[in-house]
């Protein structure tokens, strides 16, 4: 039987959550229900002027077919970066694991890309593909190569998916190489001697009982693209070429500090909350039952 | 509201003042400061770095909104609109000077700068502080490397155009970058042609202003330039001024940048270089008429006391004196604002130890300003130019043709304008 650990009466336990839900509504609650409240307004950007316009400014985002557009990169973006970061990331944790000699030195060397802020990540990108003093993109015209992210979108969009990738695979491969140090080696153990290859025991054994860090690492990695990824779009791309690398986080800058428009801005923050709210929910409805804890 | 940063000398009134300037722009604007607090001991001027230009005026804005707000702040040209609308936040420059009782002339300014802070009604509502106007910068070196006389004539776009030609058929790499796209190719173009970039005298008039940049002349220019980069000609490297990064290295033979760009030509430039007047179209009926600024001018925040405004009113007296004008104009490439600055300058030499550092003055006042070369004043217009940059793209990429790009564009800025005009009525 289950030995429950629980307090008497109220005082202790809310008094012990109070900083939490302290923490939560200040930064979370209070933010949120100013966006929704402005969203509703269509301001002048001293607060000079405030009026309310309805769901204007949501009829204004979605008769604009940029905008509509923008939902298309930042999927294409945000499923790739996923994709790709965790994939790698799960990819040197399992060589990492089976590594005897110097794996402190490969976990540590694999870890350090974490302490690079988007922004700085994003500049270091930005000076190996520079089209005029880039250090690959001269190789790559050695080569006769003519790389120019400034004009071609595929390239522009490659290069921000690289740079995002690259700067989260670290935190993945910590979750992932933790993950698979749980895994009892009694279980692998028992299948190796049955006969079962690495990739078998892999797919059957390891990639299953790793369903918990995986389902945790797919929340985390789709609002990582989602919010995080802004300094380096904001220093490779600045959302160019055209629009092809504006993701709608990065709009929501752009409209807010740079058209100083805070009415559509606000509203634009509603719709991402919106949809990373939903689909965290969908996450947990479905693709969380899959998971063995 | 007296001391953001108080703590300092009990007796002066602090007059607060956020900019935008760094290096050395930034060590300049400090000399200034300096200058002034030590000439006087009743005010004392603080001045703090808020970021780049978009930065520093949103800085402006959110501390306007908390009641936090400096007394001056600068602003870029592009943010007058924004400033002129924004009725009950602002003291205009002329009320500060009045009010204060200071000496000042606002005819003193040149022209063009004047206008582009002026009401239709001739108030002048901001200081201008650092203006500059485009400019055609030639590396000599590259044109005689390439077999091309150096003082060749390169006052029109064809000539250009046959420079180019020459530049890419003897091998040259990057014959032409530029700064500033939609400043230099679409607004001064405009400007420079005598056409309008939109209606009601490019937004003077009226906020019910509208966007008319997809004419004739400027699809002309935009597909010329089109044509070029396709060619390899042109060579495009980036929103803002990347370019000068190739064209200070050596490496591009032509360069489109604000003649405040001298400073650092002068400074990293290892080779023969040269400032000429901005080319324009042959044929175009009015051309070469005058080219319009860009750069910053400095707003009087409202909702402080009459001691303070007066001094701002003697900070604002003291940096448009000759003499701080024409320190700063020959420091900087910038333009000297006021008649005096210029005349002063001129006389003590500088043009000619400095060949083509008056092109730029020369440029913008050989001819009194239209209703539609006075400069552009529109609502929410650091998104439009980034709209303008986006479609320019799908030119020098050969996706779109010039009329498309530039009607899109049109297209795309009018709903911002609409939008502007709507939440400042």
């Amino acid at each position: 039987m289950e030995k429950r650990v629980y307090f008497k009466g109220w005082f202790l336990p809310a008094l012990l959550i109070t900083p939490q839900l302290l923490i939560t509504i200040v930064f979370f609650f209070y933010p949120a229900g100013t966006a929704i409240w402005w969203s509703l307004f269509n301001p002048d950007p001293f607060g000079l002027s405030t009026k309310f316009v309805g769901f204007a400014n949501f009829d204004f985002l979605f008769a604009d077919s940029y905008y509509i557009e923008s939902f298309y990169t930042t999927a294409i973006f945000s499923s790739l970066v996923t994709f790709f970061s965790m994939g790698i990331a799960l990819y040197l944790a399992v060589l990492a694991d089976r590594l005897i000699k110097g794996a402190g030195i490969y976990k540590t060397l694999l870890i350090w890309p974490y302490a690079v802020a988007p922004a700085i990540a994003g500049i270091l990108w930005m000076f190996l593909f520079d089209t005029q003093t880039g250090l690959i993109s001269w190789y790559l015209g050695l080569l006769g190569y003519d790389w120019n992210h400034l004009l071609n979108d595929t390239e522009a969009m490659g290069l921000v998916i690289v740079a995002s990738t690259w700067s989260r695979v670290s935190y993945n491969f910590l979750f992932f190489l933790a993950g698979l140090q749980a895994i009892p080696r009694a279980i692998i153990e028992a299948a190796a001697i049955d006969g079962a290859r690495f990739w078998r025991r892999f797919w059957t054994i390891i990639f299953p009982l790793l369903s918990p860090t995986t389902f945790f690492l797919v929340v985390m990695n789709i609002v990582y693209a989602f919010f995080d990824t802004f300094g380096v779009i904001h220093t490779i791309t600045k959302g160019g070429p055209g629009q092809s690398t504006t993701i709608l986080v990065y709009k929501v800058y752009s409209d807010g500090f740079v058209g100083l428009d805070l009415g559509s801005s606000a509203a634009q923050s509603v719709i991402l909350l919106v949809i990373v709210g939903f689909l965290t929910i969908l996450q947990f409805k479905f693709v969380e039952k899959k998971v063995h804890y | 509201m007296t001391g953001i940063l108080s703590g300092t000398a009990l007796s002066a009134t602090e007059v607060h003042w956020w900019h935008a300037f760094k290096g050395r722009l930034g060590t300049l604007l400090a000399e200034q400061v300096d200058q002034f607090n030590a000439a006087q001991s009743d005010y004392k001027v603080i001045q703090n770095r808020k970021g780049n230009y978009s930065e520093t005026l949103n800085a402006g804005i959110a501390a306007f909104r908390a009641k936090k707000h400096p007394h001056i702040l600068m602003v870029f040209e592009v943010g007058t609109a924004t400033m002129m609308a924004a009725k009950g936040a602002i003291k205009p420059m002329y009320e500060v000077m009045s009010d204060a009782g200071a000496n000042f002339d606002p005819d003193g300014f040149i022209g063009p700068v004047k206008g582009y802070y002026t009401t239709t009604s001739g108030e002048m509502l901001s200081m201008p502080y650092n203006s500059s106007t485009p400019v055609l910068w030639v590396n000599r070196d590259a044109f005689k490397k390439a077999g091309l006389n150096p003082d060749m004539d390169l006052s029109t776009w064809q000539k250009v155009g046959n420079a180019l030609d020459k530049l890419k058929s003897s091998g040259h790499k990057c014959p032409l970058t530029t700064a500033w796209q939609s400043w230099v190719h679409l607004e001064n173009l405009s400007a420079y042609h005598n056409v309008p970039f939109a209606t009601k005298e490019n937004g003077f008039a009226g906020m019910d202003t509208e966007l008319v940049f997809n004419g004739p002349v400027q699809i002309k220019h935009i597909q010329a330039m089109g044509d070029w980069a396709k060619e390899g000609k042109f060579i495009y490297a980036g929103r803002r001024n990347e370019g000068g990064k190739a064209f200070r290295a050596g490496e591009c033979a032509l360069y489109t940048e604000s003649s405040a760009g001298y400073a650092g030509i002068k400074k990293n430039a290892k080779f023969d270089f040269e400032i000429r007047h901005l080319p324009y179209w042959e044929g175009v009926q009015g051309a070469p008429q005058n080219t319009i600024i860009g750069g910053s001018s400095l707003w009087v925040l409202s909702g402080h006391s009459s001691k303070e405004y007066k001094g701002v009113a003697a900070f604002l007296s003291f940096l448009s004196s000759p003499v701080i004008q024409a320190a700063w104009h020959q420091n900087t490439g910038y333009l000297p604002v006021t008649l005096v600055a210029g005349k002063k300058t001129k006389a003590s030499g500088f043009y000619d130890s400095n060949p083509g550092t008056d092109i730029a003055g020369i440029q913008m006042t050989r001819k009194s300003t239209t209703s539609v070369s006075k400069g552009l004043r529109l609502g929410s217009f650091d998104q439009i130019r980034g709209m303008i940059d986006e479609e320019l793209e799908g030119v020098w990429s050969g996706k779109k043709t010039a009329k498309s790009a530039l009607s899109s564009a049109v297209k795309r800025g009018n709903v911002l304008l609409r939008r502007f005009e709507s939440s400042n009525r």
